[in-house]
């Protein structure tokens, strides 16, 4: 089970999501994804693709506009 | 795979094939397909060195206008449109183009990205995608 991290820090609409799924695609159940990235509504619409595809929200976390979203594939 | 856009890319202004490429990707990104039909004036950016090249819709100023905008989007982070149809392509998006256009315009396979091209096509193709979408723009 690996941990991967995608950096999406100052990237605006729609690469923090697009990124997202890359990762999702290319990690092997049970694996973790971690983005992290400043864009504001991606906060928001990176949970909303993790359910629209079936997969598990583990935490979302936010501190001085910087957030971070776990994700179990 | 929770339903499918497919959107019909007419225009070749730059703001325009952004936003095809940006719904098209979100969509991807969201676990949908997406299939991207390049018709008209938007299959001219599918030519080789083309993709960039789109004028603003609207106060492009002789290109004075596209160069303020590009500028600024280059500041907010935007990705390229080289990068968004690589994307796209590397999330299995589909890119259809039209053969009719291709006659009116003269444009030869050789003068396209045939790479990134799933098909040629006309019309039926078109349908044939959009009666299963769940969304369907023209752009």
């Amino acid at each position: 089970m690996a941990e991967i991290k995608v950096d999406c820090t100052g990237e605006t609409c729609p690469i923090p999501l697009v990124e997202t799924r890359k990762a999702l695609r290319k990690a092997k159940e049970g694996d973790i994804v971690e983005v992290t990235g400043t864009h504001p509504a991606s906060k928001k619409e990176i949970p909303m693709a993790v359910k629209a595809l079936g997969l598990e929200l583990i935490d979302v976390q936010e501190e001085g506009g910087m957030w971070k979203i776990k994700i179990r594939k | 795979m929770a339903g499918k856009v497919t959107i019909i890319v007419h225009s070749g202004d730059m703001d325009k094939v952004y936003s095809a490429f940006i719904v098209a990707n979100g969509a991807l990104a969201m676990g949908m397909e997406a299939s991207l039909f390049f018709t008209f004036w938007g299959l001219q950016r599918l030519k080789k060195g083309e993709l960039e090249k789109g004028p603003l819709s609207k106060m492009n100023m002789l290109g004075l206008g596209k160069w303020m905008v590009k500028r600024r989007m280059k500041k907010a982070g935007a990705a390229s449109l080289e990068r968004l149809l690589q994307d796209f392509h590397e999330l299995g998006g589909k890119i259809l183009a039209c053969d009719m256009t291709m006659q009116i315009m003269g444009i030869k396979k050789e003068d396209l990205r045939d790479d990134l091209i799933s098909d040629y096509c006309a019309v039926g193709t078109y349908i044939d995608e959009a009666k299963d979408s769940t969304i369907t723009l023209f752009i």
